[in-house]
């Protein structure tokens, strides 16, 4: 019998729950969760970030996440994906985003994970502005 | 017609706030209005790139904006 695939999805700018992200997708019938945690990095090419500040087009972005997760279902026999992103200020080390994919082998949450964070940067409109000592740039802006 | 239009990330700055009213055109398309959009803001053209989403899609450059569409700039996305 197709298990139903089930998706989660969040935008806040509370700090971002990981276990609570994995609970969403675990079920009887999964023999796997595969999690990508995205966290806000000290570096950029060498210069010390002071902290990120994210901003979602909430509606728009939600709906591409769910474009994202409905392609992922139909390529992958996962069962299920939770997409939680944080906006706001965050500071080096806080979690960004969190991606949680449950299957019945590793193999297929593997591949839908990459997939939905690879699909995520590309095309859910959520932006990052990296601020500096001397200044802030908004990331891939300019060429 | 009059239309809204959100803007986001340094599209918003460039702009000078988060929402704009343009006057444009009836039969404007994605394509027009983000020409004139470009007119009036010339720093767009120096972004990497930049689309235009018409009620939360992604709108082709032949897309109709018709009166009472919600439009956003969407400058290059850099999420996660």
């Amino acid at each position: 019998m197709a298990q139903r695939q089930t998706s989660h999805f969040n935008i806040t700018t509370a700090p971002i729950d990981v276990m609570a992200c994995i609970g969403l997708v675990t079920g009887p019938g999964s023999g796997g969760v595969d999690v990508f945690i995205g966290t806000v990095r000290d570096l950029t090419q060498g210069k010390p970030v002071l902290r990120l500040e994210f901003e979602a087009y909430e509606s728009m972005a939600l709906r591409e996440m769910q474009r994202i997760v409905e392609q992922a279902f139909a390529k992958w026999p996962v069962h299920a994906i939770a997409i939680h992103h944080r906006t706001g200020v965050l500071q080096v080390g806080d979690t960004a985003v969190v991606i949680a994919v449950s299957a019945a082998h590793r193999a297929a949450a593997f591949d839908a994970c990459r997939y939905t964070i690879d699909t995520l940067k590309q095309t859910v409109p959520i932006w990052k502005k990296e601020v500096f000592e001397d200044g802030e740039v908004w990331v891939s802006a300019h060429p | 017609m009059q239309i809204k239009i959100l803007a986001f990330g340094i599209a918003r700055e460039i702009c000078g706030g988060s929402t704009l009213h343009l006057e444009v055109p009836d039969h404007s398309t994605a394509g027009t209005l983000k020409q004139m959009l470009t007119e009036q803001y010339p720093r767009l053209a120096g972004l990497n790139s930049f689309l235009l989403a018409v009620n939360e899609e992604f709108a082709a450059p032949d897309a109709r904006i018709n009166s009472g569409d919600e439009v956003a700039i969407i400058p290059p996305v850099s999420g996660g």
